[in-house]
């Protein structure tokens, strides 16, 4: 069974790692006939998550990288030798049967290989091509290399995550690898929605760093506007909130090992509700002014209660006196734990080639119509050889025994 | 290039969005793709515009600079969905859309008899898109919940933070639960439209704040689904089971970089060579010897040899460190710049306003002038995630006043 929202559509897809994988995961996700492109000589480990860590069992080597498999669900594998005449004919073909052509390799990469935006548009006038990656194919930095973290460092997010008079703490994963990935998606979509209605194809160039930049719109405008730049004394300070102002609104110490609690009073009645609850009376904190110039005792005054708790027993008791609060959840409690993710149905389990029954990540978002559908794990190398060759291409069983007898599949 | 004046790509799509905290940046990234955004707001105005910061520190509904970001591009008009009027007003403009956007707390609209369930029959072609905290039927759906709660019990939080865990783990900066959702949100639109292209059916799309965090942890998640393995947070790098040495030095004007992956080819040791004489301070660093012997290196250098076999150890960590003392003895920019063009991948730390004025950011046209004809100004916002030269990403114009296009509801009637 496929979702039938993406089913006419087909795309030759070199994208790696998550910064470009999960652009067309959603839409692999959503039926879209993903077809990723990979090198038989390298053993696809350009992508070097095909390899690495973690791992359902003592296996290793290019068909068991857990990553790899949880962003490539749903897609398909095919090998082409590029450095042949052979293999660049193949793509050729394969290229003229998609609506579009997707990469994250470094910028320029793609045109070395023979196939930059010039040669996709003699192949098929109206393909969409989507680059993605750190600081994009236009500007002074395009052949600077990044990953997540570096990213993340050059758009500013970094530097909003921790607290005063400390380095940053920042993002404790590749999380502009996602929104790479998220808003790759969208500009592939967008892309194709606008073929779609003028039959016209371009190039798009998504950089990374652009996407994380427009997460941050009101910090920048209290500078253009205000002035105040986010570096400066006593910032950031990114459990408390500015904007908006409240208070209290932090990550709580509660009781037990590295356990925590996150709450916050939205307005005077949430605090009303905490201070009723905590016993917390004290008339410096009787409005959202006073609170704000003595936010340092306030905090004091909740953890006072919060400490002797536990997180998710407080959650119950705040949440009953309709307060946002949640207790900080470590991956056991919101995988296997949470009974929101599981009647959402969050963590669906594929099959993979080698690996067998694995589980990954779903989608956040339900269709009423034509929703996802997560099954087939990520391809193994090659997997769809003939599927695509033969059945897309024509390609007769001998013909990909000759291919992969001269190396090029 | 992104200046460019042609139609976005979602030209003539019309999205009605009802205004809220979560779902303001989905509506923002629409507009930007050139879709008609109106956005509905209490005739009093939504009170996000009484959100921080304000124009001048200023209070005011027209003057807050969140809801000046957040709704950019958008049209804005004022109904009272508690009064039956408006509500027939919300019927009729509905019937003009492509998309509804809104999140409301699950229940309200059905109570007011405009959810998706009862305007359906009538509009078959509709595509309604829900963003709400935990979904609209979960056992968690009626929790309260904000930004900060989001990305506790969605998982990011967890990952986040300090090496020493007696300091709170913290919550990125920037509503980063809400637009999390909010990107979804906009994927589901996108993904409807297209699947409406085919069958000419709209649908309903239930996207869920909590889920979207719970799938954006990378490792987080994925290792304990694969591994059955936890995470620890760490200061300034990637939470992970085992800990990992550090990517942070501070440059000598006083700004943070990431050190990045230390050098393990002879190529980049001989970058790191090249670098530290050229800036002379070849002398001052006593494990030079190590740097020179890893330039001869035949093959790169195995991170599973290293704290295994002396040699690689010395030369790893003599890398390692050499990369953070050059940087302790140049500015970040310098380092920035002096690294990358020498091939190793390293970043700065920059303050979301210092990114701005980066030349990276001005030769792509990123900030944008956006005029404020009521004030006699314009100001400098964030533009395009990316160039579409046939379908540009726009800030098309500033956020609309309360009820500022309110003529729209009334070329309905």
């Amino acid at each position: 069974m496929k979702s039938e929202a993406l089913s006419h559509i087909r795309i030759c897809d070199f994208t790696g790692q998550l910064a470009g994988a999960g652009a067309t995961r959603w839409m692999a996700a959503f039926g879209a006939e993903i077809i990723r492109v990979e090198d038989p000589v390298r053993l696809g480990k350009w992508d070097v998550l095909r390899g690495t860590s973690p791992f359902v069992d003592e296996r290793r080597g290019h068909e068991f990288g857990g990553c790899f498999n949880n962003h490539n669900v749903e897609k398909l594998g095919i090998t082409l030798n590029l450095r042949t005449d052979k293999g660049k004919e193949l793509l050729a073909e394969l290229i003229a049967e998609c609506d579009a052509v997707t990469e994250n390799f470094a910028a320029g990469v793609l045109e070395r290989l023979g196939f930059g935006y010039e040669r996709l548009r003699e192949i098929k006038p109206d393909i969409l091509y989507v680059s993605n990656c750190g600081f994009g194919h236009a500007g002074p930095y395009r052949k600077y290399k990044t990953w997540g973290p570096i990213v993340q460092a050059c758009c500013g997010l970094t530097f909003t995550s921790g607290l005063p008079d400390m380095p940053s703490a920042g993002w404790g994963y590749s999380y502009m690898d996602h929104h790479g990935g998220n808003f790759m998606a969208m500009a592939i979509m967008a892309g194709l929605i606008h073929r779609s209605r003028t039959g016209e194809g371009q190039w798009i160039d998504m950089s990374c760093t652009d996407a994380g930049a427009t997460m941050l719109g009101p910090a920048v405008l209290d500078y253009t506007v205000n002035g105040r730049p986010l570096r400066r004394d006593g910032m950031p300070y990114s459990n408390r909130s500015q904007f908006p102002a409240m208070a209290p609104h932090g990550i709580y110490e509660a009781d037990g090992h590295d356990a925590w609690l996150a709450l916050a009073a939205r307005d005077e009645r949430d605090w009303q509700a905490i201070a009723g609850l905590m016993g917390i009376d004290d008339r410096r904190f009787a409005d959202l002014a006073g609170r704000l110039a003595h936010e340092d005792d306030l905090d004091d005054s909740v953890r006072a209660w919060t400490s002797t708790r536990d997180r998710f027993e407080a959650t119950a008791e705040l949440q009953a006196a309709g307060v946002p609060a949640a207790g900080v959840a470590k991956p056991v409690d919101r995988v296997d734990n949470d009974p929101n993710t599981e009647a959402w149905g969050l963590w669906p389990t594929v099959t993979h080639g080698e690996m067998g029954r694995v589980r990954v990540d779903g989608i956040p978002a339900h269709f009423s119509e034509t929703d996802w559908v997560l099954e087939r794990g990520g391809p193994l190398l090659g997997q769809h050889n003939r599927q695509i060759l033969g059945g897309l291409l024509g390609y007769s069983d001998a013909d990909l025994t000759d291919l992969a007898a001269e190396g090029v599949i | 290039m992104a200046g460019n004046d042609l139609p976005g790509a979602l030209a003539g799509i019309r999205v009605v969005e009802l205004a809220g905290e979560a779902s303001a940046y989905a509506g923002l990234l629409l507009a930007g793709m050139g879709a008609g955004v109106i956005v509905v707001e209490p005739p009093g105005g939504h009170h996000s515009r009484g959100f921080e910061p304000f124009l001048d520190d200023e209070a005011g509904p027209e003057r807050s600079l969140w809801w000046w970001h957040y709704n950019a591009s958008k049209l804005g008009v004022t109904l009272d969905l508690d009064d039956e009027a408006d509500r027939d007003r919300f019927r009729s403009l509905v019937g003009t859309a492509d998309v509804v956007l809104e999140s409301e707390r699950p229940g309200r609209l059905a109570d007011l008899g405009i959810d998706h369930d009862t305007l359906r029959a009538d509009h078959p072609e509709l595509i309604w898109v829900s963003l709400t905290p935990f979904g609209r039927t979960g056992p968690r759906a009626q929790e309260e919940s904000i930004d900060l709660t989001v990305l506790a019990a969605g998982g990011p939080v967890w990952s986040c933070g300090y090496d020493d865990h007696a300091i709170p783990p913290q919550r990125g900066g920037g509503n980063q639960g809400y637009q999390t959702g909010s990107v979804f949100a906009v994927l589901s639109a996108q993904t409807a439209l297209l699947a409406r292209d085919r069958t000419g059916q709209g649908q309903f799309v239930d996207v869920s704040l909590h889920a979207a965090a719970n799938v954006t942890t990378e490792f987080a998640s994925v290792q304990w689904l694969v591994a059955g393995e936890e995470v620890q947070r760490q200061t300034g790098r990637h939470a992970a089971v085992e800990p990992t040495t550090f990517t942070r030095a501070l440059s000598a004007d006083g700004i943070d970089v990431n050190t990045g992956f230390p050098p393990r080819s002879a190529r980049d040791f001989s970058a790191v060579v090249e670098w530290m004489e050229s800036l002379g301070l070849k002398d001052q660093f006593e494990e030079f010897f190590f740097l020179e012997m890893g330039t001869r290196l035949e093959e790169d250098l195995h991170l599973s040899q290293v704290g295994q076999d002396p040699e690689v150890t010395a030369m790893f960590g003599a890398a390692r460190e050499a990369v953070r003392f050059i940087a302790q003895n140049i500015t970040a920019y310098d380092f920035f710049i002096g690294a990358q063009e020498r091939g190793l991948a390293v970043g700065i730390i920059y303050s979301p306003e210092e990114v701005l004025g980066d030349p990276h950011f001005q030769q792509r046209g990123f900030p944008v002038e956006v005029e404020h004809e009521d004030l006699g100004r314009s100001f400098t916002y964030v533009g395009a995630p990316y160039i579409a030269p046939k379908s540009p990403y726009r800030v098309r114009h500033r956020a609309p006043h309360i009820g500022e296009h309110n003529s729209i509801l009334e070329a309905l009637a």
